[in-house]
């Protein structure tokens, strides 16, 4: 039978990382900027906007690993075992 | 480095910046860890078991390239030369990665072998094997030693910390998960790199087009600079080649940085080829570099406009470029000063996590490459033959850290170099650009024999050393990078010439032993790919992906041409 493959799955890591970049980065946008930071970039709010994007890709790579999780086939050790 | 720049170049990081760089690393290291569990013989180790999902072999082709060099080096060739600095990507790799993919994988994966020298050894035998395994050995550590100095004088100009302490943490972390999870853990966190780059420079590119008003702010601006229009499009590229004669510029780009240069360095470089090697199936690794090259044909966005916008509103930078270069900043600072000028605490820690990951992207691959070249290559074929595996795993993680510790003397020596770029254009050339002549001829030429295999080496390594002693010591004149792209000319076309010279006069290799390796040899349906199961699907077929970045590419020319 074929079973998922745990816990590690690049996907969910690259989801989590940015999940956590992009809450701390958007809480500091909203909460944290004063105006020294936003003229900076002429009063773009980098951190707010950058959080978000930030938080859409974790999205994305949630979103893919929830819809097509790795599976892995009976005879993966076989074949690894053949290849080398 | 200038002790003049040091105290403005310090980043005002703050500890939610370091908290964020934190996180990263935790990161990596558990990547080490988790990636751990899945070694346990040397083909493991060493190239992933052969195990790898085509998208994750494929960004990772790229972050292995995306290091020091690339990021701080391509952002001031876009500072000082602006537009033509994108013929390094559109015409000086998405061709040969296209290439390597469709052309010359099915030999290298369809033959089974572990490393680019084996191919060679398999086709020439020994001689041309130890020229390519002991050069390609020495370059790695080389190479990543000089991504480890570039890393720790960065971290010396941004934050304050010492050189050697710098350069021996870096190391470190690379080291653990090198050692660790082997080559998986490489490749898994080259691509986690490759998002947090891409995290980094886009939010600084935003940020720096707004702050510049937009596109056409940025036309009027570097329009009216000491570059002026010229610098807005990509060709005929003269102050970059070196060429006064446009023509000539052209011929320059073309064939010495999009042929000869190009081809040898995507299609021969192990560091670079490893990565589609460790894929789980031929059309895999068909596809590893040509999905590659659709993020490589657009990264220069964020990596060459910054540099551009850098020189029109960093002040430093401005005044570096209009001849007065009394504030002791060097265009490789470019990227650096636009991070300090635009971003905030915050996304600050993000830019320097980028910058970091970036440097440990080099530096791990050139590990990870070298780690299996002298275990496979060097130890195993020449020093201790027909061990058990668990002896070659042992070896693997062994010379994992010799190559580290070797790198970190090297990252010293490295100390004296000012130009980065040009010094590794140098090692490039030597090395790389006979290397595609000869295998070329290698696999499509069934009579090209044993001898001619490292004789065309050699003469062609010779040739590219002339060229650069001549420019060097002032013979040839040319400024920019022409020097380098004429001497990869010249090893290319001396190693033809040798090689079809000495092939005349020797024995071809028998055929027998050829067959999986030379074009003719090869029965038809060892060179195909399969097309069931998960390499199924039109959007899976390598041609069809490979003709769409080409088309991609072509257009992205015309545009900015």
């Amino acid at each position: 039978m074929a079973r998922k493959a745990g816990l590690f799955d690049l996907r969910l890591v690259i989801a989590m990382l940015f999940a956590v970049y992009g809450v701390v980065l958007v809480v500091v946008g909203l909460g944290f900027t004063d105006e020294a930071d936003l003229a900076k970039a002429d009063g773009w709010n980098v951190n707010l906007w950058s959080g978000v994007g930030m938080l859409a890709l974790a999205a994305v790579f949630a979103a893919w690993t929830a819809l097509r999780p790795i599976v892995v086939p009976d005879d993966a050790e076989a074949e690894s075992r053949r290849t080398s | 480095m200038p002790v003049l720049a040091e105290a403005d170049l310090r980043l005002d990081a703050g500890p939610l910046d370091y908290a964020l760089l934190a996180v990263y690393f935790v990161v990596v290291l558990g990547i080490g860890f988790l990636a751990r569990r899945s070694v346990s013989t040397s083909l493991d180790f060493l190239l992933s078991g052969r195990s790898l999902p085509a998208w994750v072999t494929g960004l990772a082709f790229i972050s292995a390239n995306l290091g020091a060099i690339e990021l701080l080096g391509m952002a001031a060739n876009g500072a000082q030369y602006g537009m033509p600095t994108v013929h390094y990507y559109w015409i000086g790799a998405i061709p040969a990665m296209v290439f390597l993919g469709l052309v010359m994988m099915p030999f290298y994966y369809g033959s089974k072998v572990r490393s680019v020298p084996e191919f060679l050894r398999r086709r020439f035998g020994t001689g041309a094997h130890l020229v390519n395994a002991v050069s390609f050995a020495a370059a790695q550590v080389l190479i990543a030693g000089v991504n480890l100095y570039a890393l720790a004088s960065l971290l010396n100009l941004l934050l304050g910390w010492p050189i050697p302490l710098s350069v021996v943490i870096a190391a470190a972390i690379v080291l653990a998960y090198t050692t660790l999870g082997g080559l998986s853990a490489a490749i898994y966190n080259e691509v986690l790199q490759f998002f947090v780059i891409v995290a980094a420079l886009l939010p600084l590119t935003l940020a720096a087009l707004h702050k510049v008003g937009g596109w056409q702010g940025l036309v009027d601006k570097v329009t009216a600079g000491p570059g002026g229009a010229e610098q807005l499009s990509a060709y005929p590229a003269t102050e970059l080649t070196g060429f006064q004669n446009p023509v000539l510029s052209v011929i320059g780009i073309v064939f010495g940085l999009g042929f000869v240069l190009s081809f040898g360095y995507w299609t021969t470089n192990f560091a670079e080829v490893q990565r589609a090697l460790s894929a789980k199936s031929m059309s895999a690794a068909k596809r590893t570099p040509i999905i590659g090259a659709y993020p490589k044909a657009l990264i220069p966005a964020i990596i060459i406009i910054p540099g551009i916008i850098a020189a029109v509103v960093v002040p430093e930078v401005q005044a570096l470029k209009a001849g007065d270069a009394s504030s002791g900043v060097v265009y490789n600072n470019a990227l650096p000063l636009l991070i300090r000028d635009l971003l905030p605490n915050g996304m600050l820690g993000i830019a320097i996590t980028g910058l970091l990951a970036s440097f440990m992207a080099g530096v791990a691959a050139n590990v990870s490459s070298f780690n299996t070249v002298f275990t496979y290559d060097l130890w195993q074929d020449y020093v201790r033959k027909d061990r058990p595996d668990e002896y070659y795993l042992r070896v693997g993680r062994l010379a994992t850290i010799g190559g580290t510790i070797v790198a970190i003397f090297t990252a010293f020596l490295a100390a004296g170099y000012g130009n980065i770029m040009d010094y590794i254009q140098a090692l490039f050339s030597f090395f790389n650009a006979p290397l595609f002549a000869t295998f070329i001829l290698g696999m499509f030429w069934k009579r090209m024999s044993a001898a001619a295999g490292w004789a065309g080496l050699v003469a062609g390594t010779l040739g590219a050393v002339l060229v650069f002693v001549l420019a060097e010591t002032g013979v040839l004149d040319l400024p920019g990078q022409g020097a380098s792209f004429l001497g990869a000319g010249v090893a290319f076309v001396v190693d033809i010439v040798v090689s079809v010279a000495v092939t005349m006069v020797t024995r071809p290799v028998p055929q027998e032993r050829l067959v999986g390796l030379v074009y003719s040899l090869t029965p038809k349906e060892d060179r195909k790919h399969s097309t069931t199961g998960e390499d199924a699907g039109w959007y899976r077929s390598p041609a069809l992906l490979g003709g769409g970045v080409l088309v991609l590419t072509a257009v992205l020319n015309i545009i900015f041409g």
